[in-house]
């Protein structure tokens, strides 16, 4: 099974750089521990007692999951899984 | 239609459907062309409103100065309503935006102070910010946190889609500062059981996220994510795409985060014919497509306009 999880420039140095690492678990939060066992630190990094941490948002297959269940919303193979800094962005 | 200003005559703009972009006859899309307004942006719902209630508050006297961290539409709308009442307006942006935006902002008389490309408009706001502390006197009006920029759209872009459109199932707009969002989604819930509010935030290059701490992120304060049912991350190639597409189909030359949104829109239309339901789904037209062309994002091939809006802001 492999779930394809994309970092953010500036968690890179807790995957060695990668862009993008996989991994695979049946939700989100399975899904996060599964890297950080591989990576560690990065699950703290993303999660606190909480949740999702509030200026990190995670999109699964490009949908914010704070609206598709969250950590514990289901993943599956072939899903594709974003993680981005909260930014004001944009041009307005 | 005739109005004795030109400020009289912000808003009511047209709503139009999208037969040929749409999925099926029973999951329509329509149109909200924002463009259609004073200097052309959705923002000049949310300017207006937000001086007027400033002046309203006795914040401003003639000849007050006007601060404000935006990229572009806001700093246009802005600069027009301060030409218009008296004021002095100065924008912060990034200096990686495009050259239409800030020709159109010094030709309206505003003073820019450029922020750095990378950190994006993030810096931009903590620059504006610094500043508005060490002037006191400038007004920081704030459209990240103003709560008459959403109320612009609960009181008129709400209404008007509802009076347009009464089977409305989907409003899908861009997210930026959660204005349009979080006013016209506010309005459209309290009068449309079961309608689904859909953002569509543009998901930019490395450049523009960065390496600022992931910890110092930013939400707009107007951000409340119960207003929304959806939010999708859409990238510069799927608005482009849909940007091109709405000029080749439908004749609409829009902006690129209107390719955004038409992005998300055109997800949650094939979502309702997948589930055999009717649909009525507005997207809204923020700008049109004048202000991006020297971003290149028209011309060539898709793959050479998105190589070209890479690191650039465009939503």
């Amino acid at each position: 099974m492999a779930i394809e999880v994309r970092i953010p420039t500036i968690l890179r140095n807790y995957t060695g750089g990668a862009k993008s690492v996989e991994g695979s678990g049946d939700t989100l939060a399975d899904l996060i521990a599964d890297v950080d066992s591989r990576h560690s630190g990065l699950q703290e990094r993303l999660v606190d007692a909480a949740g999702l941490r509030r200026f990190v948002n995670v999109y699964l297959n490009d949908e914010d999951v704070r609206f598709i269940g969250g950590l514990g919303a289901p993943v599956k193979d072939g899903d594709t899984v974003t993680v981005l800094p909260a930014v004001a962005g944009g041009a307005r | 239609m005739r109005y004795d200003s030109l400020l009289d005559s912000l808003g009511k703009t047209p709503l139009v459907g999208l037969p040929r972009i749409s999925p099926d006859p029973t999951a329509r899309l329509w149109a909200k062309l924002e463009d259609r307004n004073p200097t052309g942006s959705v923002k000049d719902r949310a300017a207006f409103y937000m001086v007027a209630q400033a002046e309203k508050d006795g914040l401003l006297r003639p000849g007050s100065t006007l601060l404000e961290p935006t990229s572009g539409n806001t700093g246009i709308s802005l600069a027009m309503v301060a030409k218009l009442r008296g004021y002095q307006m100065i924008c912060v942006m990034p200096e990686n935006t495009s050259a239409e935006r800030r020709q159109l902002l010094e030709m309206y008389g505003a003073e820019i102070i450029f922020s750095p490309a990378a950190g994006g408009s993030n810096e931009a706001v903590r620059v504006a910010k610094g500043l508005a502390a060490e002037h006191p006197d400038w007004v920081m009006l704030y459209q990240y946190g103003n709560e008459a920029n959403a109320l612009a759209h609960y009181e008129t872009t709400g209404p008007e889609i509802l009076a347009d459109l009464p089977s409305i199932t989907h409003f899908v707009a861009g997210l930026g500062t959660t204005g349009t969002l979080m006013g016209t989604g506010r309005y459209l819930r309290e009068h449309v059981p079961g309608v689904q509010i859909v953002a569509a935030e543009p998901r930019y290059g490395e450049l523009v996220y960065g390496l600022r701490n992931i910890d110092e992120g930013f939400v707009p304060e107007l951000y409340d994510a119960s207003v929304l049912t959806s939010r999708f991350s859409v990238t510069s190639t799927d608005a482009l795409r849909r940007a091109r597409e709405l000029l080749d189909r439908e004749g609409l030359f829009a902006g690129i985060s209107s390719g955004a949104a038409l992005h998300a829109a055109l997800a949650m239309a094939d979502k309702a014919v997948a589930a055999g339901q009717e649909a009525d789904v507005v997207v809204v037209i923020a700008d049109g497509g004048w202000r991006y062309l020297s971003t290149g994002a028209y011309t060539g091939t898709l793959e050479e306009a998105e190589a070209r809006l890479e690191g650039q802001l465009w939503a």
